[in-house]
């Protein structure tokens, strides 16, 4: 066998690839739907939590700040392991799809609610008296003047860390969520052949790296323009 | 209430576990050694490459970058260390980490530095020429050292990020801190032992997320 078919028969294998396409598709759905389900949660959380900060209230907002610095120090593994193992001992009972959605929801609400409150900081006093002062309305203010320069600052960051904690679906598989990578490792166990984790490794690409690009786009739109 | 205390936070089991963790706890640390310089290293030959001449260069570089920060850092760490023995390259699971993470970092380092690069004016490095100094001279001696400092939150972060990715490398059996505290939670059916090293984590890794977010407000003010 010369070295072409090797790689191709241990990488690409044919009859694998067809066998174990639909596992892999069906581990695109789930890591697809977790993965939004994330995002919504996590972002809609992460903007209360930055709206409540702004109140200033001083125990809660000691306690958000506690929260947002413990959810940045600890790695999701820990998290994720923490919760699936512990929680049943205590009488809660998760399937393993919703500990890891609850675990990745609150990581992202932690970072997400740190990047809002960068953004309203970000915007001064000083903005908003000039703006009015010059004649526009409270709406057009907050339109032309306070939103586009907090934006600029939020969504870079966001879109970064948001794609960074929904790879973190992969994590799924140590505690059984039949996704992607679970679907990709079990198929190599059975097979006895890489062709089903390179299949897994194409899946996130045709996943994510739209995403990635839209991200880098994103990123350079709202950028400052550099002098 | 108690139920939950004899599950996190059994001090018993927290005692008897503390060796084998801290064990792990070395083994983490050795990792971050390796990894921690092999990223920063790789991310700034990938940021130097891209401003290349070379066409070409810079679209291999981008395309790499662009997989190397769709793929989870797990699926790559699992394709390492479970897929290429198939291949005929079989690594240690440290050896699988380290690979895994040098390529996945240097994306990511890549970037930041990329961002602080290109933050440093060209007046800047105009200046430096005009004074006499060589492009590697203007590079070492006036770009670089302003670049990093410009970005110096991004990559103190990234660093921590670092170090929470390498409780990843306990799915392919590399003692480190959470595979030595797992070990001890399916011997023990308690939680305690993983409680335990997330409390050693959060002491690690606080402070450098405190700092983070005060050099974050400073440049930003």
């Amino acid at each position: 066998m010369d070295k072409n078919t090797l790689f191709i028969d241990t990488f690409f294998k044919p009859e694998l690839i067809v066998r174990y396409l639909p596992d892999i598709l069906k581990g695109m759905v789930v890591t697809t739907e977790i993965a939004m389900l994330v995002v919504v949660t996590g972002i809609s959380l992460g903007l209360v939590l930055a709206f409540v900060r702004s109140l200033r209230l001083p125990i809660v907002n000691v306690a958000i700040v506690v929260f947002v610095d413990v959810a940045r120090a600890l790695p999701p593994l820990v998290l994720v392991l923490i919760v699936y193992f512990g929680l049943p001992n205590v009488g809660i009972l998760l399937p393993s799809y919703a500990v890891l959605w609850l675990v990745l929801s609150l990581l992202l609400a932690a970072f997400a609610e740190e990047i809002f409150w960068a953004g309203i900081l970000s915007v001064r006093k000083g903005q908003w008296e000039a703006a009015r002062s010059t004649g526009l309305t409270y709406s057009q203010a907050l339109l032309h003047v306070i939103l586009p320069q907090a934006v600029r600052l939020t969504v870079p960051p966001l879109t970064n860390r948001t794609i960074a904690i929904t790879k973190n679906t992969a994590l799924g598989t140590v505690i059984g969520v039949p996704e992607i990578l679970n679907q990709a490792t079990t198929a190599e166990s059975f097979s006895f052949n890489a062709t089903p984790l390179m299949m897994g490794a194409i899946a996130y690409l045709v996943l994510f790296v739209p995403v990635v690009v839209a991200g880098r786009y994103i990123e350079t739109r709202f950028a400052w323009r550099r002098v | 209430m108690e139920a939950i205390l004899r599950q996190f936070f059994d001090v018993d089991i927290m005692v008897q576990a503390a060796p084998l963790i801290l064990r792990g706890l070395g083994m983490t640390l050795l990792v971050c050694a390796a990894v921690v310089p092999l990223g920063l290293a790789g991310g700034l030959v990938v940021a130097l490459a891209g401003s290349a001449r070379s066409r070409g260069v810079r679209f291999i570089l981008a395309l790499l970058t662009d997989v190397l920060r769709a793929v989870p850092p797990l699926v790559l760490l699992i394709f390492v260390h479970a897929g290429l023995p198939f291949a005929g390259l079989r690594l240690s699971p440290f050896a699988s980490v380290c690979v895994a993470f040098f390529l996945n970092n240097s994306a990511y380092y890549g970037e930041i530095y990329r961002a602080g690069l290109d933050s440093v004016g060209a007046g800047q490095r105009e200046a430096a020429r005009s004074t006499g100094l060589t492009a590697w001279q203007t590079m070492a001696y006036v770009v670089i050292p302003q670049a990093v400092r410009n970005v110096l939150p991004d990559l103190v972060s990234n660093t921590v990020e670092v170090v929470k990715l390498t409780s990843l490398a306990s799915v392919v059996a590399l003692p480190e801190m959470l595979y030595s505290a797992d070990m001890a939670r399916s011997l023990t059916y308690n939680s305690s032992p993983i409680m335990f090293a997330a409390l050693v984590y959060l002491t690690l890794l606080w402070p450098v997320v405190r700092l983070v977010s005060r050099l974050e407000h400073r440049v930003g003010e």
